[in-house]
């Protein structure tokens, strides 16, 4: 069996223009409901109270809604959580009620309306938690950036390992778009899930990257153009496979793995699908735009020069 | 070309054994079991701790299907919770107040197994149910404790080398001494720059006043903190022992934080509870006028405890001292006989009403009583010889050497250094905990699946060799974390799905170079070698890119994300010894010999 029987190689760089405009559009789109709509951080973050309670029948929201403000917490977010039996309670930080006192105060509150209730489980961020969260998660996001330019850098040449980063952070970017425009709530996990996205979907230019390079020795008589357009057609078989495969595991998660695992794995998805379009149609453009030669790799044959001496 | 020589194959043969072998006890489960430690150092687990425990289970007529010793523990393996349940509550009243007895669970993996060292892997609070606390120590209070204690520390000083001072003042992070002259500032600074090496000491002149401003010095103050840190955890590991569980992780985290993890505690409130209480010291007199009558209430203005042994003691209810006067206490010897002893350091106030209260009460009993939610316990009672001043005060009689190690134990870790608040809590109920692992498992099952059944039918007879190298990419990752015992979680779990979606890339890579070098009319054989020769050279870079972003989580993620990324790292790792390694090995042993192969089942 083989899926792609390709003779010609694509022109995939007399493209360029038409995918460079395309991505940019959609980086701007991402940027812009960042930009207006904002992140919807989870608890992990932002700090509060979330209580995951499980009814051994379908729960009855409005009565734990009433229940809840009869406690003193009139601003709690209720909501069925994968099931009608699971119900979760998001309850902001507060300055009146310590919030390792709170889940207890709203356990007792539900147990006498319904005593069958079971607590699933509780996480309490306090603020200072929240921000030291933010912090690391930045740190972390510039030192695999700049791990992986200084490593391509190294492997390649600068250009690559520019080409790449911007390629990929242009990925981060537009998967945050996703969950600010949907309003998909922000995690610890989903941010282990964009960085996770960052290392992979840098596998994908390395690949091409790999054979471009490859193409530069082997092709000596054709243009960048028609180089990179060759490396990109002959992987694209695998590229396809690949995501493919990691796609189902992905897929996987994101149907059977739960509630917890739903949007980290969707996160992941979303990574996937743009790492393709991106390490193909931006990165490679990227590195045209940047002025990759045949010389990056190949020093030209020192040629004696006359030298005139006084 | 494609041949791998003989030691190659036996390497790749023993560390897949060895990954079998450390994988196994996986799959054996875990059973509730009982597990009894000693409370105090004096007491050891040993082979006669063994026998009466396996002897109290005898007569209660329950049978352990193991009981050993493990550690400083005995643990005893049980069928079920029952007799699980009815053991623990056996063993907790016969062996007294001297044992912790707590629930566990042990691997039911035969012996020779748990010889070998190889567990199953350690399974995170969201994978097995219990309680994550992030505790964060209040450091300004545990300083502005130790400036308060060195005001009255000051005071005394100056008055007992009478040094004219008109007060003694805390602003903020300093303390203010003034003086009425330069000639008594300056003999001033002499006394306390001698006495008080934890200070820096400035002159200074405002108002007509004669200023001495002391400032704790940067070490000082880190080892103020850091004092205060590790008393907490001590404090800390105490009350949880009280609590009977049977692994809790307690440790710093940061300058100023503490983790407390406790795996199956359910009872989150109680837990709470008595993470939080606040232990007073109490220095009482000891009623000596009144007989004491068993049942009935004590006379007016005492009050009756139990000292440590169960014996029953009247106290004035009039307080001498609190415990916040206790600067410090440690265990040593008495100078006179050499019998152990407890050395206390009282604070200038503390010093100063000891002194008082010694001078009227020689050679009567005073009693230290240590307060816990409201109850009260006796800690040590000592006679009274002679007037005690300067606020050392030495405790000693009758003790043994570890006896004197637990009470100069209670004294200083009765009590928190600096009141602690908890800033995350992350509970996991056990149920949600199973559900956890069934998902977990579920997506990695069905997904594993459906690659393997992709792979074969693309790629026949290669794809099937990459599918076993994949699933000897998840016995190698699963052995290892075994190994390491590192902790799993639920995002580890995904990692582990993440990882085996990745590792097949570089089987894809192999097969389609492969097969695209039959395609320009290669031979098999130098197909297979150019394939997997060219190939190497992406993976590896492709690999380490990813292990860079996989290195930064671990560092600079919490918690869950540290679980992901150990995952992710070591899978790396894995994936690239079995997808090049082990698949190679199987192509070489399967057309490898063939001189004259002119096709391969490559799809």
């Amino acid at each position: 069996m083989e899926f792609f029987k390709i003779k010609k190689d694509f022109p995939f760089m007399s493209y360029g223009r038409y995918t460079t405009t395309i991505s940019l559009l959609t980086f701007l789109l991402a940027v812009f409901f960042l930009a207006t709509k904002g992140l919807n951080l989870g608890v992990d973050f932002t700090g509060g109270t979330v209580i995951e309670v499980h009814y051994s029948q379908p729960a009855d929201l409005v009565k734990v809604r009433e229940q809840l403000a009869a406690t003193g917490l009139p601003d709690a977010l209720v909501q069925n959580f994968g099931s009608s039996h699971d119900v979760l309670i998001q309850v902001p930080l507060k300055q009146e009620m310590i919030g390792a006192k709170l889940s207890e105060h709203v356990m007792d509150g539900l147990r006498k309306q319904d005593a069958g209730v079971e607590m699933r489980r509780v996480e309490f961020v306090g603020p200072q938690v929240g921000n030291d969260l933010v912090e690391n998660g930045a740190l972390a996001l510039l030192l695999v950036s700049l791990g992986i330019v200084g490593y391509l850098w190294l492997r390649f040449e600068w250009k690559f390992g520019l080409s790449a980063i911007i390629a990929n952070l242009h990925d981060v970017v537009i998967i945050l778009g996703f969950f600010a425009f949907f309003q998909w709530e922000f995690s610890l996990s989903v941010l282990a899930a964009v960085l996770a996205v960052l290392g992979y979907s840098v596998n994908e230019s390395v690949v091409v990257f790999d054979r471009i390079r490859e193409n530069f020795h082997n092709m000596r008589k054709a243009d960048v153009a028609e180089i990179i357009d060759n490396a990109i057609t002959r992987t694209m078989s695998r590229t396809i496979i690949t995501h493919g495969s990691t796609q189902i595991m992905v897929g996987a998660m994101l149907f059977l793995g739960g509630e917890t695992l739903h949007y980290f794995a969707m996160a992941l998805t979303i990574g996937i699908m743009f790492s393709i379009y991106s390490s193909v149609l931006v990165a490679s453009p990227l590195l045209m735009l940047l002025g990759v030669s045949r010389e990056d790799f190949i020093k030209p044959e020192k040629t004696e020069a006359e030298e005139v001496l006084p | 070309m494609n041949r791998y020589p003989l030691w190659k194959y036996l390497l790749i043969l023993a560390v897949l054994l060895a990954g079998l072998i450390y994988t196994l006890p996986n799959f054996y489960g875990e059973s509730p079991a009982v597990q009894v430690s000693p409370l105090r150092t004096s007491l050891k687990a040993d082979a006669a701790l063994l026998e009466r425990v396996e002897g109290i289970l005898k007569t209660a007529s329950l049978n352990p299907e193991v009981a050993a010793l493990d550690g400083n523990s005995v643990k005893a393996r049980f069928a079920d919770t029952d007799s699980q349940l009815k053991a623990k509550d056996i063993l907790a009243t016969q062996l007294g107040d001297d044992y912790m007895v707590a629930l566990n669970l042990l691997s039911r993996s035969p012996q020779w197994l748990t010889g070998l060292s190889a567990l199953p892997m350690y399974l995170g609070l969201d994978l097995r149910g219990g309680v994550h606390f992030l505790l964060q120590v209040d450091m300004k209070s545990a300083l502005g404790k130790a400036l308060e204690a060195t005001t009255g520390d000051i005071r005394s000083v100056l008055r007992d080398q009478k040094i004219a001072y008109s007060g003694v003042s805390r602003e903020g992070n300093v303390l203010l001494v003034k003086f009425r002259d330069a000639e008594a500032r300056s003999k001033g600074e002499e006394e306390i720059k001698q006495r008080f090496t934890d200070y820096a000491l400035i002159a200074k002149e405002a108002d007509g006043e004669f200023l001495l401003q002391a400032a704790l010095k940067p070490e000082a103050e880190r080892r103020i903190q850091d004092s205060a840190v590790q008393q907490n955890l001590l404090t800390l590991r105490n009350r949880v022992n009280e609590l009977g569980v049977a692994e809790p992780v307690i440790q710093q985290q940061g300058v100023d934080r503490v983790v407390v993890q406790l795996p199956g505690v359910q009872d989150t409130a109680r837990a709470k509870d008595i993470l939080g209480r606040t232990a007073t010291l109490e220095i009482r007199m000891v009623d000596e006028e009144h007989q004491i009558t068993p049942g009935a209430a004590a006379p007016f203005g005492t009050e009756m405890f139990k000292d440590r042994d169960g014996n029953l003691l009247l106290v004035k209810k009039q307080v001498i001292l609190t415990g916040e006067r206790i600067n410090d206490a440690q265990p040593g010897f008495d100078n006179r006989n050499n019998e152990p002893a407890v050395h206390i350091n009282l604070d200038g106030v503390g010093a100063r009403k000891f002194k008082e209260a010694t001078r009227e009460n020689v050679g009567k009993r005073m009693a230290i009583i240590l307060f816990e939610k409201g109850k009260g316990e006796i800690v040590t009672a000592p006679v009274i010889r002679e007037e005690i001043g300067g606020g050392r005060v030495q405790i000693s009689g009758s003790m043994s050497t570890m006896e004197a190690q637990d009470t100069s134990l209670l004294l200083r870790a009765g009590a928190l250094a600096a009141p602690m608040e908890i800033v995350e809590e992350r509970t996991v109920g056990p149920s949600l905990g199973a559900d956890n692992i069934k998902r977990g498992f579920d997506s990695t099952k069905i997904g594993f699946i459906m690659i393997a059944v992709f792979m074969m039918a693309y790629y026949l007879m290669f794809g099937t060799i990459s599918v076993l190298a994949l699933g000897a990419n998840l016995l190698l990752l699963v052995a290892l974390l075994s190994m390491l015992q590192a902790t799993l979680t639920l995002p580890g779990m995904a990692g582990i799905a993440l990882t085996l979606g990745m590792a097949i890339d570089a089987n894809v890579l192999i097969n389609e170079r492969i097969r695209e070098e039959l395609r320009n009319g290669v031979t098999p054989q130098a197909a297979i070698h150019a394939g997997y020769d060219r190939a190497f050279g992406t993976i590896l870079d492709s690999n380490i890119t990813t292990l860079i972003a996989g290195i930064a989580l671990f560092m600079f993620g919490s918690g869950p994300i540290k679980g992901f990324a150990v995952v992710l790292c070591l899978g790396i790792l894995t994936s690239m010894f079995s997808a090049i390694m082990v698949s190679r090995a199987m192509v070489n042993l399967m057309y490898g010999r063939k001189a004259r192969l002119t096709k391969v089942a490559i799809g």
